[in-house]
């Protein structure tokens, strides 16, 4: 396995709670474009010739390409890469762009998954989180997208959202599942530093978060999700039976994937690299030729941390036997030996060679997983 | 004899000393521009990275003026009060003094207590306005404040900038010129003053030394006459950029001696060198006995290190007599040592180099100064310790140490600095202009006071602009209390602390906001309360941790949230369970950092 990610640094308006790379001015939009078609062409010698079974178009705002912008990007990637004709392709889309045309085009470019950032089903919550879209839309879209052929669609959700009463979380939750998707993805709120939702929190216009009730969401939400049939498979996603997401999982999985654009992650598997963050600065570099970017190779330690961190994400957990072949019993041993109190606590569950958390021990996940965290040398 | 100059440099933190000594050793070619790292005489990698010198050294040079040969010690002292007990010994053995003002910033109050020192000690003093190049310097206003302050003459201040060396050969000049030469007889028994020593892991306690009488002789059986110890002078000789041995170092000049000595304690600063055959008749004036000013406690964050703690601080004391230590015992930390401390810097030092040097986690306990308690029945003991304090029924007075604290600052900032005194429970003694701006105020306050977060608190109230200087004067009885911390019912005996009543309450609750802050929430709710003997006087709550779990983690989170968590585990090791909470080492310092 192994995934394309194409970051579409654009959005129409910002999120008060984003912290993700994007520009509300569409100023260097074409240029941007250009340039991702430039490193599409320059980094295809990046997966060696293993096939590609994800395309993933994130942002930013996807769904603000155009028909021919998506179709040029599109071509290249199957002109430069060798794409498995099964591949998911996933695009990040908000419900006020997909309109049936859009969908249509949508479609005949290729793309066979939808993520839809529906967030909630409440207008005063779209209205505080400063989405585009109405509570119709995000329904009406969902709709739209079946009549247009898509049978894989994905929608995300928020909780922890200030204001957000678990009756109002149950109700988005309880729509969620009775909608014909396959995948939701349901996001705890992080109130990220440098976001308008902080400086919002600080100037006391918006309410600061009350974890507690945000513990009781997620809990209620992994339980409800579960006797309908769309039980969890990573702490922040779910889905239906063989839906889950292949390009998302490959983070997941330690498999490599080729990151596109401004800000965009890649990993050869060996080192992690990332574009520099910046429209500008991303387009001067190419335009020079060369990508403006900051490469990383992880210590043995530190590759056995990211192992420990994305294996435990998933329900099936971390592979203790592939653990133990890659970095040896010692580190096998230390891990379990770490683990020892949580399995004792019930937050973890050690299962033919694979350590998992439990309902429970994911409300502490992070804290848990840095305590099994191999210890510096 | 005629031919030496021994000399200090008397200036404030940041007026340039170190550069302007660097610029002395360059043109008298005693180190090659090449090899002048930034400032050749601090060579502890601490001292560097703070920009102060913590130990003084010594350096020679050579100076050929008017084809006549002279030999030049420069003696460098410390420049933080906590040291000036160094720095007293280090005047003492200088003929002259360099007094290097900031033509930008002025005379400093620190400035002004050495140079007091070095008046006492009829050094020859040459000032030198210094940063002459600066685009704000003021040269003619701090010309005026030189001359106010030493009665000289104008042009008996040399401009100098030790960035571009302008005015290096005038000092030199200076220094043959104006300093007087060493007296003393040269036939007399030996008579050598220590100002300081170092610590050499290969060869034992090095010490340094004026020859004030006689000459010492490579191989002389000789005795240092505070300690009554005696030694044979395995190698002595005098210090270039490293050490250069001698076969003899006469009177007037300034040397070293290694003698085999392996504990700093057995070398005092202030000691008389004399020979064990034909002994001096007086030893040199002004010994003292170096007190410890701030008590605290050093504990092991992991308990298990408690032996390694004790062998790290006597490796410290090895090469840092001022320190001592005492084991001790806390219900919430387990095994540690009381240390005493010759100021807050010094404390911090030590911390820092356990740290560093010694790869010792550790965590200090809340400083307190040395009371005096008398009780009822007539007993009376000192209070190192707040879990020493008597039970109030018992008690029929306590007694703290008082200061005279020396603050020179801006006009503007009087009422400020005033403000800030008399909340520190400060008495106006005196207060004077030096000039139309610049003022000098002089109070009698309590040196547990100082202890706390004044420095900072002076230093920002005043914008930088206001120096600090104190001595102390004595005890006086005050009204203190014993301020406990619980942390979930537990007393935490390590975050009591000795306080004034009258200060107790705002202190409370000051302390356990600051505590709530420091704190991370775990998973269940953790009480923080301020008490006087069984009364709660301030109460916090630090919430139960609910959940604690990254919501998105995709390719571009994944190698930063490893490093967030790496962190975290990290930090956890800089915990401390005390009961059923973990409280951060840094909590148990929260105390210094209140606003």
């Amino acid at each position: 396995m192994a995934g394309i990610y194409l970051h579409i640094p654009f959005c129409r308006k910002a999120c008060h709670y984003c912290d993700f790379h994007f520009s509300t001015s569409l100023e260097k939009r074409e240029q941007v474009l250009q340039m991702m078609q430039r490193e599409l062409e320059q980094r295809s010698g990046f997966f060696k010739g293993v096939a590609v079974s994800s395309v993933y178009f994130g942002g930013g705002t996807p769904s603000l390409l155009s028909g021919a912008e998506l179709g040029q990007l599109m071509e290249l990637v199957r002109k430069n890469y060798a794409i498995q004709n099964d591949a998911e392709v996933t695009l990040e889309a908000n419900p006020d762009d997909l309109n049936p045309e859009y969908l249509a085009m949508l479609s005949q470019s290729g793309v066979n998954r939808l993520s839809i950032g529906v967030q909630s089903f409440r207008s005063e919550d779209l209205a505080a989180m400063n989405r585009a879209h109405s509570a119709e839309q995000a329904l009406s879209c969902i709709s739209d997208a079946g009549d247009a052929g898509f049978s894989n669609i994905s929608i995300d959700l928020m909780f922890g959202w200030p204001g957000l009463s678990m009756e109002a979380w149950k109700d988005n939750v309880k729509q969620a599942l009775d909608l014909p998707i396959t995948h939701l993805s349901c996001y705890g709120l992080t109130v990220e530093e440098r976001t308008a939702l902080t400086r919002k929190i600080a100037a006391g216009e918006i309410e600061t978060p009350d974890d507690a009730l945000a513990a009781e969401q997620y809990l209620w939400l992994l339980e409800s999700a579960e006797t309908s049939g769309i039980p969890w498979y990573e702490i922040s996603n779910f889905c239906r039976e063989g839906f889950a997401s292949r390009h998302n999982t490959s983070y997941w999985t330690s498999e490599p994937y080729l990151g596109i654009g401004p800000s965009a992650h890649s990993f050869n598997g060996v080192e992690r690299s990332w574009n520099v963050s910046s429209n500008s600065a991303y387009v001067q570099g190419w335009e020079r030729g060369f990508r403006a970017a900051e490469t990383e190779t992880a210590s043995e330690p530190e590759r056995i941390n990211e192992y420990i961190l994305t294996g435990l994400r998933m329900r099936r957990g971390l592979d203790l036997s592939t653990l133990k072949s890659a970095f040896g019993p010692i580190v096998h041993d230390g891990v379990l030996k770490r683990a020892g109190e949580y399995i004792d606590s019930g937050a973890l569950l050690h299962h033919q060679s694979r350590l998992a958390f439990t309902t429970r021990g994911l409300l502490f996940a992070d804290r848990i997983t840095a305590e099994l965290f191999s210890d510096p040398v | 004899m005629e031919h030496i100059r021994n000399f200090c440099i008397i200036a404030h933190i940041d007026h340039g000393k170190s550069t302007l000594a660097d610029r002395l050793l360059e043109y008298t070619n005693t180190v090659s521009k090449r090899d002048l790292q930034a400032q050749v005489l601090d060579d502890m990698d601490l001292e560097r990275e703070r920009g102060i010198t913590i130990k003084s050294h010594a350096i020679q040079m050579d100076y050929e003026l008017d084809g006549k040969r002279y030999v030049l010690n420069l003696i460098d002292t410390p420049g933080h009060v906590d040291f000036s007990y160094e720095v007293s010994r280090s005047i003492a053995a200088c003929e002259g003094a360099l007094l290097i003002v900031d033509a930008a910033q002025g005379i400093q109050a620190q400035t002004i207590s050495n140079l007091y020192l070095a008046l006492e000690n009829d050094l020859e003093i040459i000032p030198i306005l210094n940063k002459i190049d600066l685009p704000s310097a003021e040269p003619e206003l701090v010309k005026d404040q030189i001359v106010d302050l030493l009665g000289c003459k104008r042009e008996d201040i040399i401009p100098a900038s030790g960035k571009t060396g302008m005015g290096v050969f005038d000092i030199l000049r200076a220094i043959i010129d104006r300093i007087p030469h060493p007296q003393g007889d040269a036939e007399a028994p030996l008579k050598a003053l220590i100002f300081d020593s170092v610590f050499n892991s290969f060869r034992g306690i090095i010490a340094y030394y004026k020859v004030l009488e006689g000459e010492i002789r490579k191989g002389d059986h000789v005795k240092f006459v505070a300690t009554g110890a005696d030694y044979h002078a395995d190698e002595i000789g005098i210090l270039r950029l490293d050490k250069s041995p001698r076969d003899v170092v006469k009177t007037g000049d300034v040397g070293y001696i290694i003698s085999g000595i392996k504990n700093a304690r057995e070398v005092k600063v202030g000691d008389t060198i004399t020979q064990v055959g034909r002994p001096c008749l007086n030893a040199v004036a002004g010994f003292e006995d170096v007190k410890p000013m701030v008590f605290a406690g050093i504990y092991p964050v992991d308990t298990d290190e408690y032996e390694e703690l004790r062998t790290s601080i006597e490796k410290l004391q090895l090469n840092d007599a001022s320190l001592v230590f005492e084991p001790e015992s806390s219900a919430a930390l387990g095994f540690g040592f009381r240390c005493g401390f010759l100021g807050m810097l010094h404390m911090e030092i030590i911390q820092e180099r356990l740290e560093r040097e010694f790869d010792m986690t550790v965590i200090t306990t809340v400083p307190n100064v040395s009371y005096f308690a008398y009780l009822t029945n007539g007993e009376s003991f000192v209070v190192n310790n707040p879990s020493d304090f008597p039970d109030p029924s018992k008690l029929d007075r306590i007694e703290e140490p008082y200061i005279k604290a020396t603050i020179i600052t801006k006009a503007e900032f009087v009422g400020s600095v005033m403000g800030l005194c008399i909340g520190k429970r400060g008495e106006i003694v005196n207060q004077s202009y030096l000039t139309t701006d610049r003022v000098e105020l002089i109070f009698n306050m309590p040196l547990a006071e100082i202890v706390f977060d004044f420095y900072d608190k002076l230093k920002s109230i005043s914008k930088g602009y206001a120096s600090f200087d104190y001595h102390q004067i004595g005890y006086r009885a005050s009204d203190l209390v014993r301020l406990d911390i619980r942390l979930n019912s537990e007393p935490v005996d390590a975050l009591s602390a000795l306080i004034h009543r009258d200060h107790a309450y705002t202190f409370g609750k000051k302390i356990c906001e600051k505590l709530k802050e420091l704190i991370t929430r775990q998973q269940f709710e953790i009480v923080i309360q301020a008490a006087i003997g069984a009364k709660i006087i301030a109460r916090e709550t630090v919430k139960a941790l609910r959940k604690d779990v990254t919501a998105k983690c995709y390719g571009g989170d994944i190698s930063r949230k490893r490093k967030l968590l790496e962190k975290q585990k990290e930090g956890k090791k800089r915990m401390r369970q005390v009961g059923s909470v973990e409280i951060p080492q840094q909590a148990f310092l929260a105390v210094l950092k209140l606003d």
